[in-house]
């Protein structure tokens, strides 16, 4: 073969790999690789499956099928650019990197570029204010949000009374793990607990100083702020140390089947904050076993459907299906572009009605996003680890976020960035 | 006695037994740069793949699982049997051997003689190798290792200590087990390296190459043997933090816990090993303990290499490392 069809035979494959036009394409920044692999596995099959369930039962969205292009990001800031930057190109209408680094470093780049980002329950919390983040949505809850759920489900079960209790915050020394602190200090001003902070270095594979810390101070509860093998060695410290496990509450990325699983008995009773619904009892999961299991087309290895995080990444994409399939009625259109996306996200409306429809009854809160808020309702709430039957159990309905206290926080916050960057506000 | 004072009391204890932990790592690190020069930064790799070959062993996983499936369209995961522990110890063992053959004969036999640093990217590339080859072969996902090992508190002791001075001591029982395996593999290993012919053989090729090849020792068996010492170390350390923290990819930094100890102790002595990550731990936790709460918390990675350094500044080849004397 000579040069030239040797070219012409690599454009062509060019062409054939990459998303034909009519395509509505998601980007996968996925991590199935590296250290929190384990994390980052469930979530991508379970964006990429809904995508598939949506294209094999309903021929797409509109009528227009969808490309999942993936890139591995190995939870690595400088990758998930990299991600991002070669993907973009591809008329990505969503970026969703399960990454709070990465968020960060995205967050001006998708501002430039009119990319919507989407980062539910992660990234920069202040995102939450459409005044100030036009292309950053946090929906339906941010970290500040899971802080308050924390203490109000400590409220409930203590009678509404937890002046005097001692709360610890074991969290991952990193800018994710310190976003709940100045909520907490907020919080123990207006509730009367007393606060303790215990940092657990990058990957949190040793943290016998902390433990021994709260063996020795005994608070009465501990909240923690987690990712990776953190969670599990927390876990299992906890469990060394006797500590009671209903007292031991994870935000809800310390909330998954990995995170108890290798500390097997000693486990039960360990409590989580929880976004959405956990479990296969969803008649969606009926549609992905027909449509995409039984079909050979579930994403990875198969193996992670119904687990905590595979469901939130498949939540994560029936979010970004319904805006997209709002963006299709606004705009009239179902070719829609990154910025009619925005549109769809900005004018969505999440419905118990929809959510049944879509085989997801009662999976999450029913909200609406407005141009003002991007970060809907704030609620989560709380499961609990039965180590026999190896599942999680909700302890709790849908728990509200204290405004008062939120608010004032998302308002000087994402005010500072608009000054810092000299930004007009929106919905005036 | 004061409350301070016990506690202080109880976190060098802890901290003796962390840094028994972080010994192991160091271990294998030695006992590949004693015997070839070589840094080996593939040794938390190394630990990571033999626990989950030993999971992997355990559980009835079948290796390749995920390609097979996806090649031949079958869905085979299990071969349905669980191995007893010491079963599956000594096939991982045997996997670690045929490793360090291979290792020796596709990767070492081609660097004779070659400059250290290109021996040193040679094991990164190992490393991302055997990782990604291990994330194949036994998946990605959070393994359960139990091999019978006690863990949470020691009941005597906190009973102990209490009946002494009104407090009880946490000490962890898998942090006894892994410090008695630790005395246990220092003394075989000072043993076999004293009073064997092998081991002879292997402080001769450590000390001179050259000399050790014109008196008929084998340089390859050599090497050979002591990749496969140290994957047996590698085990060790993967069974101990695997246990604490399932198996995952995560294991692999601690490798990172295992370089402060090296710098301290020095690359070429196994007793080095042993006292640098004693020195390590009791260190990072008393710092932590003391100093810790005054900063901010999460002082123990970074005060461990400041440490390290400390040390470097006054004896630059470690604790019991050899004195590199090079004359012109």
């Amino acid at each position: 073969m000579n040069f030239k069809k040797l070219a012409a035979a690599a454009l062509a494959a060019t062409i054939a790999a990459g998303p034909a036009m009519a395509e509505l394409v998601f980007p996968s920044l996925s991590y199935r690789t590296g250290p929190y692999a384990a994390g980052g596995i469930p979530f991508a099959d379970g964006y990429e499956d809904y995508m598939t369930l949506l294209n094999e039962r309903d021929g797409g969205i509109g009528g227009v099928k969808i490309s999942v292009p993936e890139c591995e990001t190995a939870y690595n800031t400088e990758k998930g650019v990299e991600c991002y930057e070669s993907t973009k190109g591809l008329g990505s209408l969503v970026y969703q990197p399960l990454s709070t680094g990465i968020t960060y470093q995205l967050i001006p780049k998708v501002s430039a570029d009119e990319i919507p980002l989407h980062t539910m329950g992660y990234g920069r919390t202040s995102a939450a204010n459409g005044e100030v983040f036009e292309w950053v949505f946090n929906y339906p809850a941010n970290y500040w949000d899971g802080a308050s759920v924390a203490i109000t489900h400590l409220l409930d079960i203590n009678d509404g009374d937890i002046s005097g209790k001692k709360i610890a915050l074991v969290f991952h020394n990193s800018a994710y793990g310190k976003e709940p602190i100045r909520t907490l200090e907020k919080l123990s001003e207006k509730h009367g607990y007393e606060l303790t902070t215990l940092a657990v270095d990058h990957p949190g594979q040793e943290q016998k100083s902390q433990w021994l810390q709260i063996r020795r101070e005994r608070p009465d509860y501990v909240i923690m702020w987690g990712w990776g093998v953190m969670n599990q060695v927390a876990v299992q410290e906890a469990a060394n140390i006797r500590f009671p496990m209903e007292n031991f509450i994870g935000n809800w990325w310390a909330g998954s089947e990995n995170d108890v699983i290798p500390a097997g008995e000693a486990a039960h009773g360990y409590k989580a904050l929880a976004m959405h619904g956990t479990g296969m009892d969803y008649p969606i999961y009926e549609d992905i076993q027909q449509y995409v299991v039984d079909a050979g087309l579930a994403a990875g290895a198969g193996d992670q459907v119904g687990t905590v995080l595979y469901s939130r990444g498949l939540y994560a994409a029936m979010l970004a299906a319904e805006a997209a399939r709002t963006a299709q009625e606004i705009h009239g259109t179902a070719e829609i572009t990154p910025a009619m996306m925005r549109d769809g996200m900005e004018n969505l409306k999440i419905t118990e009605e929809r959510m049944a429809e879509l085989g997801l009854p009662n999976f999450g809160p029913a909200f609406e996003v407005s141009c003002a808020n991007h970060g809907g309702p704030g609620e989560a709430m709380v499961q609990q680890w039965d180590a026999e039957a190896q599942e999680w159990n909700l302890i709790t309905d849908f728990i509200k976020s204290d405004d008062d206290v939120i608010e004032p926080l998302i308002e000087a916050d994402s005010m500072a960035y608009a000054e810092e960057n000299a930004l007009d506000l929106r919905c005036q | 006695m004061p409350d301070q004072l016990l506690f202080a009391m109880e976190v060098t204890l802890n901290g003796l037994m962390t840094g028994v932990l972080y010994s192991l790592v160091a271990l294998g690190f030695v006992l590949i740069f004693k015997a070839s020069g070589i840094f080996n930064y593939s040794q938390g790799v190394l630990a990571l793949f033999a626990a989950l070959t030993l999971v992997g062993f355990q559980e009835g996983q079948v290796p390749f699982a995920h390609l097979i499936n996806a090649i031949f369209g079958t869905e085979i995961h299990h071969f349905g049997w669980h191995l007893p522990a010491i079963l599956a110890i000594l096939l991982t063992l045997a996997v670690m051997v045929l490793l360090a053959i291979l290792v020796e004969k596709y990767i070492l036999q081609h660097l004779v003689n070659q400059e250290p640093i290109i021996l040193f990217m040679a094991t990164i590339g190992l490393a991302y190798f055997l990782e990604g080859f291990g994330d194949i072969m036994w998946g990605a996902d959070i393994k359960t290792l139990d091999v019978g090992l006690p863990q949470g508190i020691s009941e005597t002791i906190d009973e102990t200590t209490y009946e002494w001075f009104g407090y009880g001591f946490f000490i962890d029982r898998l942090d006894i087990v892994a410090t008695v395996i630790a005395a246990i593999l220092v003394i075989s290993l000072t043993l076999f390296s004293q009073y064997t012919k092998h081991g002879r053989a292997l402080r001769a090729v450590a000390d001179d190459h050259q000399a050790a090849l014109s008196v008929g020792i084998s340089l390859r068996f050599i090497w050979v043997l002591v990749w496969s010492i140290a994957g047996f170390v590698a085990l060790v350390a993967g069974i101990m933090w695997g246990t604490k923290s399932g198996v995952q990819f995560s294991l692999s930094l601690i490798a990172l816990k295992a370089l402060p100890v090296l710098m301290l102790g020095g690359f070429t002595s196994i007793p080095g090993a042993i006292v640098g990550g004693l020195i390590i731990g009791v260190g990072e936790k008393l710092f932590e303990f003391l100093i810790g709460p005054m900063v901010g918390g999460a002082t123990e990675n970074w005060f461990a290499y400041v440490l390290a350094l400390v040390f470097l500044v006054f004896r630059p080849q470690g604790l019991f490392g050899e004195k590199i004397i090079e004359r012109v």
